[in-house]
């Protein structure tokens, strides 16, 4: 109750925020400003961690209409095959294609960017469609950035092999920033964002396991019921300095809490090195934390020990660490087609995921004694980009 | 309550720096020629978009954090 009026006050300073901001957009002008040079870029990625494998291709474009007109167009493909913990320990390993289209237009007036972009992710069960709306203003000399945004997306969630089930959920999004130029080499941002989300908020196929002394196994299995609603509030400050020789710092902090009375945090730094005139590395730490749902049990005593029940290991108490490294070649002149300037990028990050108190069903020992879960992934990203 | 102050604090700075008032006008103080440092390329958080997107996607649907992660978010779209 408590981290739901926490939660509400939070919606009611954003949008307070959102009528500062507002007034302080209508309040400078100056020299326009100019939209985003036109590029491509085409992506291979692939996830592999968990017992999970994940790959597949991904496109963006973008393009120029006018000299205040730009559209852009986006896809992106999961092939995924799962084996996960959670599978294994009561379902079967599962292989399905996930497609995600976006388009977006964006309309710059003197100083004032407007974009609306349309996004549709489809699976065999789950469809997700969603609009988003954003407005930036350069402001103070150009030396400030206000931004207003709000989305709105509609979701329909099946089950395979149950023709009977559908459900529907809801979800709407709010949120505000500034980006600052603070010094010569220093630029910060700081973005706000409300998410409220309701309908049926579970994960059709997982379930939460519970103490059966009826039974041999000794545990017995239900299906997770979540609340209907759930509302969050996400505050992230970034930042970018320049070194004194050409080198970049990258940072950002991100808290978050929602209404189901979790609360995290994560830290990311970053550091980005040319080497002569070709060639770009990258590397970077990432730190997040978060504590469990007011509903999450690995194990619960009974059957319906409670009203919401969840062992989903996402809302569990538990912590990672991504190492990151890339590096990005640009190409030269010489093997470039026409006025277009080219790049290729290769990131790999390692990701490891330490679980509180979700622990390993699938290992040999007795029930709730088995070792806490965790696991690592190897994410690869590679990609070229033309700008034209 | 720590953050909620934070953010009061930066819009609170925010405001004064750019209010219009005649007895008290910071000027911008960093002059369009003097931003060479940041219009380098190597300066943009989003120097490569598509790859904060894929980044935002794998987080999004393995950690319960969402927002303000600046690549306009939308969900996991899965389950």
């Amino acid at each position: 109750m408590a981290a739901v009026v926490a939660i509400k006050v939070k919606f009611r300073f954003l949008l307070q925020v959102i009528g500062a901001l507002s007034c302080l957009m209508l309040t400078f002008t100056g020299q326009a400003a100019v939209l985003e040079p036109d590029r491509a870029d085409v992506l291979y990625h692939s996830y592999e961690g968990g017992g999970m494998t994940i790959d597949g291709p991904a496109v963006l474009l973008r393009k120029k209409a006018s000299e205040s007109v730009a559209v852009t167009a986006y896809y992106y493909l999961d092939t995924i095959s799962s084996a996960s913990v959670d599978v294994v320990s009561t379902a079967s390993p599962y292989r399905e294609e996930r497609h995600e289209g976006q388009l977006g237009v964006e309309y710059l007036n003197d100083k004032t960017l407007m974009s609306l972009n349309l996004r549709k992710s489809d699976e065999d069960d789950y469809l997700a469609q969603s609009f988003s709306v954003n407005v930036s203003q350069d402001t103070f000399g150009d030396l400030t950035n206000l931004s207003l945004g709000f989305s709105y997306g509609d979701n329909e969630i099946k089950r395979n092999g149950d023709d009977n089930f559908e459900e529907q959920s809801e979800q709407y999004r709010v949120r505000a920033g500034i980006n600052q130029i603070l010094t010569s080499k220093l630029v910060a941002n700081l973005s706000i964002e409300a998410v409220a989300d309701k309908g049926y908020l579970n994960n059709p196929y997982r379930t939460v396991r519970f103490v059966d002394s009826s039974i041999p196994s000794g545990v017995g299995y239900q299906a997770e019921v979540y609340p209907e609603t759930r509302n969050s509030f996400a505050t992230k400050l970034s930042a970018s300095y320049y070194l004194p020789y050409r080198a970049a710092l990258l940072f950002h902090y991100r808290y978050f809490s929602d209404s189901w009375e979790i609360d995290a945090s994560d830290i990311e730094i970053g550091y980005r090195h040319p080497i002569g005139d070709n060639i770009e590395l990258e590397v970077k730490a990432r730190y997040y934390q978060q504590s469990q749902a007011e509903f999450y049990s690995d194990l619960f005593p009974y059957q319906d020990a409670q009203n919401y029940l969840a062992r989903d290991k996402e809302l569990s108490d538990f912590d990672d660490i991504t190492l990151g490294v890339g590096v990005t070649y640009l190409l030269p002149e010489s093997l470039s087609i026409g006025d277009t300037r080219s790049e290729a990028t290769l990131q790999w990050d390692y990701i490891d995921f330490n679980y509180n108190n979700f622990r390993d069903a699938t290992a040999d020992a007795g029930i709730g004694e088995e070792p806490l879960y965790g696991f690592s992934a190897n994410v690869i990203r590679a990609f070229i980009s033309i700008y034209f | 309550m720590v953050i909620k102050l934070i953010v009061k604090v930066a819009l609170i700075i925010s405001l004064i720096s750019l209010s219009g008032c005649a007895s008290f006008p910071p000027k911008p103080w960093v002059k369009p020629y003097e931003r060479q440092f940041l219009a380098d390329p190597i300066m943009r958080l989003a120097r490569h978009p598509i790859a904060n997107m894929h980044i935002a996607h794998v987080l999004e649907g393995r950690e319960s954090a969402r927002g303000a992660e600046g690549t306009g978010g939308g969900g996991c779209g899965c389950n």
